[in-house]
Order: C-alpha cells, then sequence, then structure tokens
C-alpha cells in the first residue's frame, strides 16, 4: 500500500493503463491513508469516498474493455480545493456561509478532471473564500502542516498542499489570487503552478478577484504539475477571459528539461526579493537553487523591478474591491446560511444578520477595505491608483523579460510559521505573499518548485520561478531541470524526508 | 401618506417657469436567450423556471455576453445617430436588493456602446422637435418580487414576498437624452411624442416587442422647472411606473404643475424617485434618498470589453430598415395624401394596419377609411391601441372585397365586422351565422316590390306616368323589409321594370 500513495501521478497512470493495478486499488490506499492521517492533518474538508470509488471503477471497466485511457492520468486520484463546485458534493469555500450547499453545476475544471478520468477524492480545507495565507481563516479550522503538525501548511490552498505531502493524493487543484498555490507549496515542500491568467476556465471557480483568481496544478513532482496542467487548461466559451489560444506544451518542456541541460537559458535574479524580512535559511536555500542553474548551463543575470515593492498595497486594494462586490450573492436570498428568518423581518435585515453571522473577520475586513476603497470619492485615490501600479508591474516584467527568459526569486520569506503566530497581525500574514502577487497582478505564469530543506529549521524552501504569458512551458522546462540536478545532488527527493505521520493519526 | 399635493394652473405654470425634461427609457430587447446566459427571453412563464447558474448568481457562474444583444444595441445607436464606441466595458453597479441575484448589476457605466445621437420628433400639428440623445448603453434586467398580504401589492405591509428570476438576466438597452429645454407649454406633449417616435423605431428595427404595459418599454420622466428667463436647472424629480404613452404626457404635466405650486410658495423641490398613479394621474413621493446612493462602479472583471469592428458597424448601419419617418414620407407619396390625412393616419396608430391592408388587396382609401374612421371610433370605446382589436389587416381586405364584389352592402359590412371584433371568428362565419348575404334572389325581392307598390298606390301610379324620381320612396320600403339585405341598386330596376 505504501508504494501506492508514494509513487507519483505518472507512475500510478501507467500502472492502471496496464492493468499492473486497479484504479479502485489505487483510490482505496488513499482513502485509506486519509483515514489513518487526515485526523491530525485536516487537509480535507469533504471526502467523497463513494464517488471517488465509483470514478475509479469506470476507469477499471475502461481499461478491462481494452480501451485507450481518457487521459495520461485516467484513474489517478486528486484533491480539489473547495472553492470549485462539484454538482451533489458540497461545495463551502471555507465558509459557513455555504455550509450544506451542493451545487446544481460542475465547474469546467471539475468537468475535465471527470472527464480526464481523475478520481476526485474529495474536498481540500483553505481560508475562507481563499483568503489568507494558512488556512487558519477556514471556519472550519486549520489544516497542519504534515513536515510539523505545529506549522501552517500556507494558505488558501494549505489543504491541497498538505494533502500532497501528508500522501493523501499524489495530485491537487489549487487558485492562486496572490500565491496561494505558491506559497502552501512552497511551505509544503511541494510543486505548486499559477499559469497564466486565462489559462484555466474560472467557471464554477468561486470568486475572490476575478481579475487576479487563476486555478492551477499541485503535485510532488514537475511532470506530475505538467501533466495535470494540460488535463485542466484550454478555452472556455463560459469563462470570456479565458484566453483563445493552444495550451502550451508544458509536458513536452518538464520531458525536455528534466534532460538538465539548461545552456542558453537566460534567468534573472529579481533583486527586490531579498533583504530585510527574509529569512537567512530562505536566501541561502536561494542561492543554492540559482548556483543549480548556473550548473545546468543557464546564464544567471540580476533584473530590478523596483514597481514590485508596490505589489503588495495595489493587491489590498485591487483584491478586497473585487472580493467586496463578488461576496455580495452571499444574502441568505437563494442558497447558503439564512439567520434571522423568523417571519417578522424584513429581507434587508436578514441578509445584514446572515452576512454578520456567516462571513469570518478576515472576509469581512476585506470586504470593507473594498466597499471603501470603491466608493465615491475614494475610488480614484485607491482602486484608481492602484490598477496603474498593475501597469507598472507588467511594464517591469516587459522589460526583464525583453532580456531574460524566466525571473527567480524564492516564492516566501520564510518557512512554515507556527498556527497562530501571525493570526493578530494581518500585515505580517500579508508579506508571506509578498513575492507571487506581482505574478497576478501582471497575469503572467510562475510556479514554485521545492529548493531543498531550511538550514536553520530543516523546513521546505520553494524557488520560484516565472514566465511570460502564455510561455508557461519556459518555467516548466526550467523547474524540470533544477528538480533532477537537486534530486542528483542531495540523493533523494526533498518529499521523501517528510516526517512519518502514522501513529499521529487520531 | 395621504397629503394632497397643491397644484398651480397649468397656464400660469408655463408662464412663469420654463419646464425641462430627460427621459430614460429602457427597452427590454426579444433576443432568444438572456444579456449573459443560454436561458430563453420570455416573457412570463412558471416563476424560476428560465434560470440557470449564472442568472440565478449561483457562486463560481460567469456571464458571457450576447452577440446578438450587441448587435442590437449598435443598431439602435446608429438609428438614433449615435457615435458607436470602438471600445467600450462593463461595469458593475453595486447595491443590495433581493430580486437582483449577484447584488450588483452588470451594466455599461461610463463606456456607453452608443453616445451623442439625436431623433427628430413630429407634435401632432407638424411641428417637429429634434430630441439629442445622451447615450444608449447596455444592460441587464433585475427579477421580479412578488409582495403577498400587503393591501397594495407594494412591499409596505406585505406579510411576505416572493421572487421570480425568469427576467433577471433579461438584455436591456437604456436610451437616456440630454436635457430637452424650450419646449415651453408643450413639454408633456413633446415627452409623449418622443417616446412614440422611439417606439415606433424600435419596432421598425425588430428588436424589441416594445410594449409598455408587458413593461419592455419603460420609461422614466425626469422634471424640473426654471424661473423664466434663468439658464440654470432646478431640481429635479424622477417619475417611474410611466406605464403609457398617455401616462407620459400626463405625468410630465402633473410634476410641471406640483413642482410650480411648491416653488411659487417658497418650497424647495426635493430631489427624488417619484411614482406615478395611473388611477389619478398623479405622482407621489418614493423613497426620499437622504444621502445620494453610492454605486461603487468598476469595470466589471468578469468580461472582456466590447470592441466593435469598423466594418461591422457599417454592416450594420446597412441592415437599417426604412425609417419610419421616412416611410411616412414615401405612404403621403404613394397613397396622395394630405399632410392633415398622413397626421390622422399616424396619430391613430393606423400606419402599419393601413399599408398591411392595402397590401392584402385593398386601395389606400378603403383601407383608410375602414381603420382611421370606423375602427378607431371601436377601439377608442374598448380602451385599448388599435392593433390590438381582434381583427387583421388580411380580414379587413376580405370585407371590402365582398363589398366590392356586390355579396355585402356596407351596411352589413359593419355588422361583418362587429362580429369579427366580437370574436365570432372569421369574416365568412359571421356572414354564415348572422345570415348577412345580400339578398339577391329576384323572385324574392320581386315579391317585396309588388308588396311596397300594393302598399303605396299613389306612389306607384307617379311612377307608371314616368316620374321616376319617386321610385326611391318604394325602395326605401324594400329595403326595410329586408332589413338593408338586398342591394338597393338591384331593387330600383326591379321597381321601374314593374312599372313600365
Amino acid at each position: 500500500m505504501s508504494d501506492l500513495i508514494r509513487s507519483t501521478a505518472a507512475e500510478l497512470a501507467a500502472k492502471i493503463a496496464s492493468r499492473e493495478v486497479s484504479a479502485v486499488e489505487v483510490a482505496q490506499a488513499h482513502l485509506d491513508r486519509i483515514a489513518e492521517v487526515d485526523g491530525s492533518v485536516k487537509a480535507f474538508l469533504h471526502v467523497d469516498a463513494e464517488g471517488a470509488l465509483a470514478a475509479a471503477r469506470r476507469v477499471d471497466e475502461d481499461v478491462a474493455a481494452g480501451n485507450a485511457p481518457a487521459s495520461p492520468l485516467a484513474g489517478v486520484p486528486l484533491a480539489l480545493k473547495d472553492v470549485f463546485t462539484t454538482e451533489g458534493v458540497p461545495t463551502t469555500c471555507g465558509s459557513k456561509m455555504l455550509e450544506g450547499w451542493r451545487p446544481p453545476y460542475d465547474a469546467t475544471v471539475t468537468r475535465r478532471l471527470k472527464e480526464a478520468g481523475v478520481v476526485i477524492l474529495g474536498k481540500t480545507n483553505m481560508d475562507e473564500f481563499a483568503m489568507g495565507s494558512s488556512t487558519e481563516n477556514s471556519a472550519y479550522g486549520p489544516t497542519r502542516n504534515p513536515w510539523d503538525l505545529d506549522r501552517i501548511p500556507g494558505g488558501s490552498g494549505g489543504g491541497s498542499s498538505a494533502s500532497l505531502a501528508a500522501f493523501e493524493a499524489p495530485l491537487a487543484i489549487g487558485t492562486d489570487t496572490g500565491g496561494s498555490i505558491r506559497q502552501p507549496g512552497s511551505v509544503t515542500g511541494t510543486v505548486g503552478v499559477k499559469p497564466t491568467y486565462g489559462g484555466v476556465s474560472r467557471y464554477g471557480l468561486v470568486a475572490f478577484s476575478s481579475s487576479l483568481d487563476q486555478a492551477g496544478p499541485c503535485a510532488r513532482t514537475v511532470l506530475d504539475a505538467a501533466l495535470l496542467h494540460e488535463i485542466i487548461a484550454g478555452h472556455d466559451p463560459l469563462d470570456s477571459t479565458s484566453v483563445d489560444a493552444p495550451v502550451p506544451p508544458v509536458v513536452a518542456a518538464a520531458r525536455e528539461g528534466a534532460n538538465g541541460d539548461l545552456t542558453g537559458v537566460r534567468v534573472g535574479v529579481v533583486t527586490q526579493f531579498s533583504g530585510e524580512g527574509y529569512q537567512p535559511g530562505v536566501l541561502r536555500s536561494f542561492e543554492a537553487a540559482v548556483a543549480q542553474l548556473k550548473q545546468l548551463g543557464a546564464e544567471i543575470v540580476e533584473v530590478s523591478c523596483p514597481s514590485f515593492d508596490y505589489a503588495l498595497p495595489a493587491y489590498y486594494l485591487i483584491a478586497p474591491s473585487e472580493a467586496s462586490s463578488n461576496l455580495a450573492r452571499f444574502d441568505a436570498m437563494r442558497y447558503g446560511l439564512r439567520v434571522g428568518d423568523d417571519g417578522t423581518r424584513s429581507a434587508e435585515e436578514v441578509m445584514s444578520l446572515t452576512r454578520e453571522a456567516g462571513f469570518g473577520a478576515e472576509v469581512k475586513r476585506r470586504i470593507m477595505i473594498g466597499t471603501y476603497a470603491l466608493s465615491s470619492g475614494y475610488y480614484d485615490a485607491y482602486y484608481g491608483s492602484a490598477q496603474k501600479v498593475r501597469t507598472l508591474i507588467s511594464r517591469d516584467f516587459e522589460s526583464a523579460f525583453a532580456t531574460v527568459d524566466v525571473l527567480v526569486s524564492p516564492t516566501t520569506p520564510t518557512t512554515a510559521f507556527r498556527i497562530g503566530e501571525r493570526t493578530g497581525d494581518p500585515m505580517a500574514m500579508y508579506k508571506a505573499d509578498l513575492c507571487t502577487i506581482p505574478a497576478n497582478l501582471a497575469g503572467n505564469a510562475a510556479m514554485s518548485v521545492p529548493s531543498g530543506l531550511s538550514d536553520e529549521d530543516g523546513l521546505p524552501v520553494g524557488l520560484q520561478i516565472m514566465a511570460p504569458a502564455l510561455q508557461d512551458h519556459r518555467m516548466y522546462r526550467v523547474a524540470a531541470a533544477y528538480e533532477a540536478a537537486r534530486d542528483a545532488a542531495l540523493g533523494h527527493t526533498v518529499i521523501s524526508q517528510v516526517p512519518q505521520l502514522e501513529g499521529a493519526a487520531r | 401618506m395621504t397629503s394632497v399635493d397643491e397644484l398651480m394652473d397649468y397656464a400660469e405654470v408655463v408662464e412663469r417657469y420654463d419646464p425641462v425634461l430627460g427621459l430614460e427609457v429602457h427597452v427590454e430587447l426579444h433576443t432568444n436567450t438572456k444579456m449573459f446566459c443560454g436561458c430563453a427571453n420570455l416573457f412570463g412563464g412558471e416563476p424560476n423556471t428560465h434560470v440557470c447558474p449564472t442568472c440565478l448568481g449561483l457562486p463560481g457562474a460567469l456571464p458571457v455576453v450576447n452577440g446578438k444583444a450587441v448587435e442590437s444595441a449598435i443598431r439602435i445607436g446608429l438609428a438614433l445617430n449615435c457615435e458607436i464606441a470602438e471600445w467600450c466595458r462593463f461595469a458593475r453597479k453595486n447595491y443590495f436588493y433581493p430580486d437582483m441575484p449577484k447584488n450588483f448589476q452588470t451594466s455599461q457605466y461610463d463606456e456607453p456602446i452608443a453616445f451623442n445621437g439625436w431623433l427628430d420628433v413630429a407634435l401632432d400639428d407638424g411641428t417637429v422637435v429634434r430630441v439629442e440623445i445622451e447615450r444608449a448603453h447596455m444592460e441587464e434586467d433585475t427579477g421580479k418580487s412578488l409582495h403577498v398580504g400587503g393591501a397594495t401589492g407594494r412591499i409596505h405591509g406585505a406579510e411576505h414576498s416572493l421572487l421570480d428570476y425568469n427576467r433577471a438576466g433579461v438584455p436591456l438597452i437604456e436610451i437616456v437624452t440630454k436635457p430637452i429645454t424650450g419646449t415651453g407649454e408643450r413639454a408633456p406633449e413633446v415627452a409623449r411624442a418622443y417616446v412614440t417616435a422611439l417606439r415606433d423605431l424600435l419596432k421598425a428595427l425588430d428588436v424589441s416587442d416594445v410594449r409598455m404595459d408587458q413593461g419592455s418599454l419603460r420609461c422614466d420622466a425626469n422634471v424640473s422647472l426654471m424661473p423664466k428667463g434663468t439658464t440654470e436647472f432646478g431640481t429635479r424629480t424622477e417619475t417611474k411606473n410611466v406605464n403609457s404613452l398617455r401616462s407620459v404626457e400626463r405625468a410630465v404635466r402633473f410634476e410641471m404643475t406640483r413642482q410650480a405650486a411648491v416653488l411659487a410658495g417658497g418650497g424647495k423641490i426635493t430631489q427624488e424617485t417619484r411614482h406615478f398613479d395611473e388611477s389619478t394621474g398623479s405622482t407621489s413621493s418614493g423613497r426620499t434618498k437622504e444621502t445620494a446612493e453610492d454605486y461603487r462602479y468598476f469595470p466589471e472583471p468578469d468580461l472582456v470589453p466590447v470592441a466593435p469592428s469598423r466594418e461591422w458597424v457599417e454592416q450594420l448601419r446597412g441592415t437599417l430598415p426604412e425609417l419610419p419617418w421616412e416611410r411616412r414620407k414615401r405612404i403621403q407619396q404613394e397613397w396622395n395624401l394630405t399632410d392633415a390625412e398622413l397626421r390622422d393616419l399616424v396619430n391613430a396608430g393606423a400606419v402599419d394596419l393601413v399599408a398591411a391592408t392595402v397590401e392584402a388587396g385593398a386601395t389606400p382609401a378603403e383601407a383608410r377609411s375602414w381603420w382611421v374612421a370606423y375602427l378607431t371610433k371601436e377601439a377608442n370605446n374598448r380602451g385599448v391601441e388599435l392593433a390590438e382589436l381582434a381583427i387583421t389587416p388580411a380580414q379587413i381586405a376580405r370585407v371590402v372585397a365582398l363589398v366590392n364584389s356586390g355579396e355585402l352592402t356596407n351596411k352589413l359590412a359593419r355588422e361583418v365586422v362587429a362580429g369579427v371584433l366580437a370574436g365570432e371568428g372569421e369574416p365568412e362565419a359571421v356572414i354564415e351565422a348572422r345570415g348577412l348575404k345580400v339578398v339577391s334572389d329576384d323572385s324574392a325581392l320581386e315579391a317585396a316590390v309588388d308588396e311596397a307598390l300594393a302598399a303605396q298606390p299613389d306612389v306607384a301610379a307617379k311612377i307608371r306616368d314616368g316620374k321616376v324620381a319617386a321610385a326611391g320612396a318604394i325602395v326605401g320600403a324594400v329595403m326595410k323589409a329586408t332589413k338593408g339585405q338586398a342591394d338597393a341598386k338591384r331593387v330600383r330596376e326591379l321597381v321601374i321594370a314593374r312599372c313600365s
């Protein structure tokens, strides 16, 4: 059993296709693992054992009938962030507001996974409505980092990344508005990719900030992430902001990169992302990763992106502004929580009482910030200025990519912090996304790949690789080359160092 | 709540004040599907049957712009002589209301698809007023709230409310005029004429049902007054629920007399939304807005900009139909009508009906005499629009043909039409059922003639003496005896034959 849960998605798919193992056995092994360890990790909000086994059975029947696999990941289990709608399966977004809601429709990502024969094990925990960097803002309690159960698994997609590090699933889906895929990937020693904005459909992704939200793959290897990327990506007529262009050839790039040659690739080191506020062990890990890239033949140059210094404040105006509007629909009229409807109160009062009771503190804070930033008289100073900063950041990326193929930086300034450490200090929490936010504001592609463990605390560090819009394959090639070289140098994978969780169960 | 507004005599109002109008017209497009989703765009239907995740505002659902609605918006803009934006966006208008699924309306704000146009409007006496158009923009309709248990059907006093989202997401075009000034005492008439002209235009474009009674054409009338000789606009009110052309005129007139009384009494006009009451012809205060509502508009991030190519716009310009006023000019020439005759035709709302009747075989004169004279009276008696009468141009044309062939007299023809209007079926069925055929059986007529001659021997003698003019009395008696169903010409021939 242990073999199955420690396998990569690519290995599992091959074994299922060759009937060496059945998809049902693979699904059951992961369901057993969840039953064993999730009591302490708490990665899942809902486990859909029945649905997962039924989906696995269909894959097995397909294989038995001699049909070609529905996709290169047919039969492989996956953990889905609870921000995607799943027909008939609870979707809460980590909020009390949607407790018990069973959507009547599948998100496009959900539908594509099902059509690809990917087995959805359940829905993973997250900061409420994807607002946070630790999953501590989940209304259902925090997820714990498998590397140290007293630490956060990152956020908002901490459930998805923790499920990978806990070997509860070989694949997961996250969403990244300001770093919610990459930062959890970084602090759990897993791979997390934010594709180019519009690369993956947002239809059925419950919106936090529409112009920033992007769904992407999470995995334990670069190749697995690429395989998943190609399944979920592609134009969707139901999402007007979806890019109508061919999916970048990320799988081919990951395979090419694994050959370990980066000769001719120009890598830019963003000078803004170091110094004060960066944990020394994180910076040392980053420098070692850059040295490794150089050894692989890459040309390393320093690149200055001065507007990146304003990314965080701009983000905290734009994202809350859009959120204040996106979350207005949670009004108790049509679905979800309803409070105070005792026959005497007006609809307006019920709306107000419901929103008071249903939203957590961070969500309320952002709704208030956003409402304020959009108010007449303040719009130009706040939302308007933030949009201008956004343009400047895009220009910084443009001029950087005129001279380099990819940019690199640490994914997040520190390793996983302790649960509770930053809950009282929103600014400290927001700084976890310092390096990841620029790519969201500009809409280009970015990913995090593990760069080993910090020498001071033994916790995982992530290397962020950023590429121009629709050039997602560039970063996959660099990441795959780096991953292979890193493992060769270490003599083992990073994820293999995660402590045993057995015995921690219940 | 029950205070009665003081009103100033209208003559005095226009002597002392200049009115300024601003008209906002909402048009529901009759596209097959809604503005941002694939749901059917149909009026009515069982509540909440034309809905999907997008128009219900379910979490995760996204909008996609209906290309046909954009096309209609551009055609409306072109017909209103507007400039068409090369690039424009939707925005979100944020406010909470239960019948708004997302609690924001996706609408255009500062980047309308069409702007800076005009519409020439003809008044009853032929005067033409040019109304400047500020903008025409695209947006989505809201759902409908049904308040149950209250006395008035309004939210006040209701026990509970029901929500129907069938209308949520129906495509709307909002057409806004620039301030209309200088119309003086004719302001109410201009308002009605503008909405009428707009309705006719939209109908000709075939973009909407333009049914004010069903809400597919809705007018909000902004009215303010300024003392004569001044140029600074006064505080305006916005009157909603103006659901007929006649109401547009009445609402403007009422607001003018009400505001004048307030101003003359030293009072101030409150900037507010007012509600028009069809039964009393008056307006009443809605909620007074203590502070201006802040809709926190911002560009809709779920949609990409609308950027109609110039080629497409020109192609659409080529699809514009003959505009109503151009058509009227042509018809006037073809039918050889005087200005007064044309105006009667237009005022009766009979242009299309007469044209269709002519198309079906009647002459313009015959068709006009039916629609403008007889049927207009019938419509007035019933309190409906001419087009709403239960008779078609084809049916009128058939009745005309029967008169021309001698099978019906004019008097019988009216009875046939009355029967059709009363729902008795096709003209032929009414003739059959009511027995309205002209009596053309000579033996039956001869018997009636003989009877009449016998009854009036002195008249018979005169005719025999060659005084043919006297035959009229006998013809009249025969027509009376046959209840008008005889052909008078034939009766006269028989009378003279009998007496020679």
